[in-house]
Order: C-alpha cells, then sequence, then structure tokens
C-alpha cells in the first residue's frame, strides 16, 4: 500500500486504512455496489487480495445478503453502498437488522466533508436517516479515528444484543492521509457500552428454584439462542432433557433446539401449533429465553399466559417488561446464562415434579392429537404445506440452509421443515421484509459454497428483489428457488378472505412472468412443477440439477395458512384449518385495527 | 404500552452520556419515536475535560413506561449512566426563568412587589417593563409567572429543570 512519512510514521489514505482495519477484523467479504462517493474504497479494495466483494444488483439486496452471510456464519456481515441513494435503499434492509437483532456494519460512502448540508449531488443524511434503525452510527470526521471506529463498529455489532451500525465516510476523509495501528482487539474496551454477560447469582437461583417447582412448565425460546451460538444452543438441549419439560420457539429461534425431538412442540404464536399455543396458555411457569414477548408472539396482551409466573432471560434490559409483565428477569447471555442454571440445577441436585409433569405431558398429547397442521393432499393440485413436507424430506439429509421470503410459504416452511441445528433458518422475522430470501440466501451460499441453499419463495415476493438473480449467476451460486406460485398475494389474500369480507383488494398476482423463461434469460434453468405425482422427481431433477434453478411450483390457490391465532384473539382462541369457523373467525373492532 | 393512566407522574431523569456529536438527537430521538413525553430538556457539557454532557429530562407516565425508559436510554451507546432522580431519593431541582413584564403605574409597582416576594431579581429595566429573573423549582416559577399575567406579562424564557441528588453520592 502506497503511504508517506510523516513525523517518522508511515501514513496510508483513510480508504487503506479501513481496508486494514477490515482485514484485522477478519473481515473476508463485502457485499456492495459501487459510486462515486466510495470510489476511494473501491480503489483500496482493487489493491488488495484479503477481501472479496460481491457485487449486488441493488443495495437493498446487499444488506439482506450479508445478513444471511452473518446468520448461516455467526459472523457480523459487512456492506458497502455508495452515499444518497446508495444508502436510503440500505435502510430496508438495515431495519430488518435492527428488529432482528442480526450484527452487520455498513460502511456508507459520503459527500466531501465541506459539501455537507450544502444539498450535495447524491448527498443523504445518512447519519440522521439511519440513527432510529441501526444499534450505532458514526461519521468519520479525521483519517486518523477511521482506525479506532471501524473496529469499535464491530465491536458494537457483535457484543450484548446484535444489530446493524452504519459508518458514514466522506470522500475527502477516505483520500486524506492517517495513521493506522492494529489494536489488541481481544482486550478492546468501549469507553460506555458494557453489555451484561453473567446473570445475577441470586437471579439463576431464583430461576431454577421456580423451574423446579414447576407443574406445568414450558420453555418459550427464541433468536436470542442463535445468536448466543451453537454452545447455548448445546447448553439449552441438555437443560431440556435434565428436566423433561416441553419447549416450544419462535419463529427466529427454530433450530436452536431440534425439531425432531419429541419434547418440541413446534413453533408458537400467531402460526404456532395448536399444542405450543395451548401450552403457552395453561402453563404455570414460562422460561423465556432469548425471545421477546412480541405480539405476534403473546396475541392478546390481557389474555396471554394468565396463570403463569414468568421467568425472562435477555441481554437487553428494555426487552424485560416491555409488552408483559415479568415475575423474574435475569439479564446477561442466555448461554452464558444457561450454563449457570445447569450449573446450580446440577450442584443443588433439583428434580422436577415427576407426577405433575406426567400429567402435563398427557394433556399436551391430547392437544398434539389434533394434529393441527393435518392437511389433505389431494390428486390434482398440490398442496404448498405437501410441497415444503416434501422438500423436507428430500433434503433433510443435506448439508442444507433454508430462507424465505415473507407470507404463507413463510409460515409453511417454518411449520413444515425440520430444522435440527442453529443457523439453517433464514427468515426476516420482526420486520417481514417480502424480498428477503433470494439475497439472504446469496450470502448464505457465498458462506458456504460446497452446501444447498434453497430459498423457499412466494411469487410476489421473489419478484420484490429478482435483480439480484444477477448476483448470483455472476458468482455461478447453485441456489435452488422453490416458488409457492399461488397468484396471490397469499396471507394479506387470506386476511381479506377472513377478516375483510372476501373483498380482495390488489392482491391478485397480475401479469407474472413466465418463470422458466426468466430463469432462461439471466442463464439459470427453470420448471414447473404442477402435478402432486410429479413432485417428488420435480424436486430431485431440481437438486440434482448443477447451477441455479428456479423451481416454480403451483400450488392450491387459495389455501389458507392455519392455525392462526386472529388479531386481538387469545392463544387459547385458535382458528384451526378444518374448524367450523374457519372461515368465520370471531375478531373484534379492536382486533381489526392491530396489524 | 401506550395505555394512559389519568394521572401520569413525573420523573426528572438524568443521564450522563459520552459528549459525541449528535447524542443528544438520539436521546431526543428515542422520544419522539417511542411516543414518550418530554416536558423539559436540558443538556450541557459537566466536565473539565468536555467529553461529558448531563441531560436532564423531566417526562411522565406509569411505572412501566418510565422503566422502558430509564431502559432504553441505557441501551443507548454514548451513554454512561441514567439515573430517575424521582425514584433514586431525595434531589433538588432548580429552574431559571427571565420574565418580561411590561407594566405602568400601579402594576409596575405589583410587579416589583411580587418579584421581591419571590426573590426574583430585576435584570432589565426601562420606564414600560422589567425583566426578572426568578430561579426557583417549577412550582415556583409558575407560581411567579401566573401572578405576573394580569400585571402586565409579555414574555417568558426557562430554562428546563437542572436536578441533582442530595447527599454525599455522586452519579
Amino acid at each position: 500500500m502506497s503511504g508517506t512519512e510523516q513525523n517518522g510514521k508511515a501514513t496510508l489514505s483513510g480508504a487503506e486504512i479501513l481496508i486494514r482495519a477490515l482485514t484485522d477484523q477478519g473481515v473476508e467479504v463485502i457485499f456492495g455496489y459501487p459510486g462515486g462517493a466510495v470510489l476511494p474504497i473501491y480503489d483500496a479494495l482493487f489493491a488488495q487480495n484479503n477481501i472479496r466483494h460481491i457485487l449486488v444488483r441493488q443495495e437493498g439486496g446487499a444488506v439482506h445478503a450479508a445478513e444471511g452471510y452473518a446468520r448461516s456464519t455467526g459472523k457480523p456481515g459487512v456492506v458497502l453502498v455508495t452515499s444518497g441513494p446508495g444508502a436510503t435503499n440500505a435502510v430496508t434492509g438495515l431495519t430488518d437488522a435492527m428488529m432482528d437483532s442480526i450484527p452487520i456494519v455498513c460502511l456508507t460512502g459520503q459527500v466531501a466533508s465541506h459539501l455537507i448540508g450544502n444539498d450535495a449531488f447524491q448527498e443523504a443524511d445518512t447519519i440522521g436517516i439511519t440513527r432510529p434503525c441501526t444499534k450505532h452510527n458514526y461519521l468519520v470526521q479525521d483519517a486518523d479515528e477511521m482506525g479506532r471506529i471501524v473496529h469499535e463498529a464491530f465491536y458494537v455489532a457483535t457484543h450484548g444484543r446484535p444489530g446493524p451500525v452504519v459508518i458514514d465516510l466522506p470522500k475527502d476523509i477516505c483520500v486524506n492521509q492517517g495513521h493506522y495501528e492494529k489494536p489488541d482487539l481481544e482486550n478492546l474496551k468501549h469507553k460506555t457500552y458494557r453489555p451484561p454477560i453473567e446473570g445475577k447469582t441470586e437471579a439463576i437461583a431464583a430461576a431454577v428454584e421456580m423451574m423446579a417447582g414447576a407443574k406445568r412448565p414450558i420453555f418459550y425460546t427464541g433468536g436470542g439462542l442463535i445468536n448466543s451460538g451453537p454452545e447455548a444452543c448445546a447448553r439449552l438441549q441438555e437443560l431440556v432433557r435434565l428436566t423433561g419439560y416441553p419447549i416450544t420457539s419462535t419463529l427466529m429461534g427454530l433450530g436452536a433446539y431440534p425439531a425432531s425431538d419429541d419434547r418440541f412442540l413446534g413453533m408458537l404464536g400467531m402460526h404456532g401449533t395448536y399444542e405450543a399455543n395451548n401450552a403457552m396458555h395453561d402453563c404455570d411457569v414460562m422460561i423465556c429465553l432469548g425471545a421477546r414477548f412480541d405480539d405476534r408472539i403473546t396475541g392478546r396482551l390481557d389474555a396471554f399466559s394468565p396463570h403463569s409466573k414468568k421467568i425472562h432471560v435477555d441481554i437487553d434490559p428494555s426487552s424485560i417488561n416491555k409488552n408483559i409483565s415479568i415475575d423474574l428477569a435475569v439479564i446477561g447471555d442466555v448461554g452464558k446464562v444457561l450454563e449457570q442454571m445447569l450449573a446450580r440445577w446440577k450442584d443443588g441436585a433439583y428434580q422436577p415434579d415427576q407426577a405433575a409433569l406426567n400429567d402435563w405431558w398427557t394433556t399436551i398429547q391430547k392437544w398434539r392429537s389434533r394434529h393441527c397442521l393435518a392437511f389433505t393432499q389431494g390428486a390434482d393440485i398440490i398442496k404448498p404445506q405437501h410441497a415444503i413436507q416434501r422438500l423436507y424430506e428430500l433434503t433433510k439429509d443435506r448439508d442444507t440452509y433454508i430462507t424465505t421470503e415473507v407470507g404463507q410459504h413463510q409460515m409453511w416452511a417454518a411449520q413444515f421443515y425440520k430444522f435440527e441445528e442453529p443457523n439453517r433458518w433464514m427468515t426476516s422475522g420482526g420486520l417481514g421484509t417480502m424480498g428477503y430470501g433470494l439475497p439472504a440466501a446469496v450470502g448464505a451460499q457465498i458462506a458456504h459454497p460446497d452446501s444447498l441453499v434453497v430459498d423457499i419463495s412466494g411469487e410476489a415476493s421473489f419478484m420484490m428483489n429478482v435483480q439480484e438473480l444477477s448476483t448470483a449467476m455472476q458468482y455461478k451460486l447453485p441456489l435452488k428457488i422453490f416458488i409457492l406460485n399461488n397468484r396471490w398475494m397469499g396471507m394479506v389474500r387470506q386476511w381479506q378472505q377472513l377478516l375483510h369480507g372476501s373483498r380482495f383488494s390488489e392482491t391478485y398476482s397480475e401479469a407474472l412472468p413466465d418463470f422458466v423463461k426468466l430463469a432462461d434469460c439471466f442463464g439459470a434453468t427453470g420448471m414447473v412443477i404442477e402435478r402432486p405425482d410429479e413432485l417428488d422427481a420435480s424436486i430431485q431433477k431440481m437438486l440434482d440439477t448443477d447451477g441455479l434453478v428456479i423451481a416454480d411450483v403451483r400450488v392450491a390457490q387459495e389455501e389458507n395458512c392455519f392455525p392462526m391465532v386472529p388479531s386481538g384473539a387469545a392463544h387459547n382462541e385458535m382458528i384451526l384449518g378444518d374448524g367450523e369457523n374457519a372461515d368465520r373467525p370471531k375478531v373484534s373492532g379492536e382486533g381489526m385495527a392491530l396489524v | 404500552m401506550s395505555e394512559k393512566s389519568e394521572i401520569a407522574p413525573k420523573h426528572t431523569i438524568a443521564v450522563l452520556v459520552d459528549n459525541e456529536p449528535g447524542v443528544l438527537a438520539r436521546v431526543v430521538g428515542l422520544f419522539s419515536g417511542r411516543g414518550y413525553n418530554i416536558e423539559s430538556l436540558t443538556v450541557a457539557k459537566v466536565d473539565a475535560g468536555e467529553d461529558r454532557s448531563r441531560i436532564n429530562i423531566v417526562t411522565s407516565g406509569n411505572e412501566m413506561i418510565i422503566d422502558q425508559i430509564r431502559a432504553q436510554l441505557e441501551r443507548l451507546i454514548p451513554v454512561f449512566r441514567v439515573v430517575d432522580l424521582t425514584e433514586s431519593g431525595p434531589s433538588v431541582e432548580r429552574e431559571l426563568a427571565l420574565v418580561k413584564v411590561v407594566a405602568k403605574g400601579e402594576n409596575r409597582i405589583e410587579a416589583l412587589r411580587v418579584a421581591d416576594i419571590f426573590r426574583a431579581r430585576a435584570v432589565d429595566s426601562t420606564l414600560g417593563s422589567f425583566v426578572f429573573e426568578v430561579t426557583g423549582d417549577s412550582g415556583k416559577v409558575n407560581a411567579f409567572i401566573d401572578l405576573m399575567q394580569p400585571l402586565g406579562l409579555a414574555e417568558v424564557s426557562r430554562t428546563g429543570v437542572v436536578a441533582i441528588a442530595r447527599g454525599a453520592d455522586a452519579m
């Protein structure tokens, strides 16, 4: 790298310092899109071989790809976009990462310092715009500060509750000369930000005491376990084995506990299973691990699990008592807290109340025998649930990563695809961003080039970031895009049917492209799957085909996603698919106003 | 979250922050973004090195909301400490107001008498007006302004509340 001598120390350009600091952070991949304000950075990237740049087709795709990379590896994802529209296009992805607590460092170009505030070409107030949708953001004002800020940004993105961090980089700062020295990254201490790791001993003791005294316990687990890492998930499995208590998971937490295990009740919440939601409603001790009582989980707040004592383990104190009153809060990293809980349980030789637990399991088995996810697959039309079930059966023994878009197909994937390990499942939970799945699959496949990456998609969501097909083709990514094509924005259509008198306002997928020709024009392989009897062979063909495949699976158009807890209803007021009230749920006026 | 109790008690919250650019915008944005109320806000550097500022916020809400406000403030990266002075024990609160009164004759004399009672100082005077400086807790400042209303109150400028805990313990 070029450098001049100043005061006896070598200087580098701001852009060179940036690349060095990223390299020192162990960054291997950046997802980005060039532009005027980031030209010095692209120049510095050009001059090195440590970091690989993946060129997306729109900046929104870059952030989702970085999210897919981060969620499938546990490492932070890095994004590089230009000023103005580059930064504003990234806002949706940043908000998505904020809601789902995904560690992202997003580098945004900015006009030169002296132009800031002058409405310069491609200027946007990136710091102002991204303040509420990032965990933190920085404007670099001096090349000498570049190194410190980059390392601090990674620290903030990955410590405590993870999240996106923006570094706004004025063009002149990237050109100016400055100094850089690699800091002691192991012992970095932030001036103000010191998230707690260990749970307080008294809180752990009280939590274990409460757990052991439970008669109808349940573990309610979330994405915090995935963020904490595979060790946290292993400890969770040990604790569930040790206690024999039932466990359910949020959408974000799927894979933290093996779905095939008998103690796993499936996902809970709005489209959760009958057994999971009823167990949540009737439990006497709820042990919430790394989840946040989101409104898609709780249903009507005043009817949420009314008879239970609630233990809440979370690294973010602001999650405690935000929506639901908690009886016992344990602040700390869920993996560390689980280790402490396990130690305490063993030291105290605690035993679950086996008689009560047996009764509880008997009740749960009764709920289970309701087979709430049952559907009837006829001979003529493929049911979307069946398509996912067959996809699962044909891919479960492979090294598979699944991403989804948002809507009915996402919920069916969560219900029917069984995840045995963490980091295998990438979906937009909190923000519900349509168009997430394809770029996220790009990120996951870049991180795992030899694995199978499937984007379970809907035809409407797929169209939202369809340009990223070009990215996937450029890097020869063998993605399998499994479109459940029902010609409707299915989840919105479902709500219109159930809640708005079947007035299907603007939800029909009109003028869809021919997905086979679409694949063809990008140089990929397309196929249509129409008949139930050809489904298995076609899925197998999709998996066996080299390179990117788009499978256009024509599924039942008016299938609804059940069970469903309608807005403003309680967990035990679920609509089941085969029930009489499936077409006319009781929804209060208040419920109608909820999202 | 959004349920409004009839009487939402006031809380004075002190926030010690790293004096980085935009830190005030983070705090204010948090309040507006999450729908919390700001009744008054003061901010100034408070150490010789000029790298720490103290923000005093008077807000209102039920216990759950106040706990959320505190936790959300603590979550901001450049925040050193957050103390709810209303909860944490006795504290002193002061506010300063500059009050312009335009009056002649008897009203002018009465304004001076009231100012004397409130230990307000006249910091500017013309033949037809005064500017009074009054210091005290918000209640006293309010009372003073109320009394000036019929006497020719023309303009008010208030600092907002600054507050500090009583006793030897420092934040």
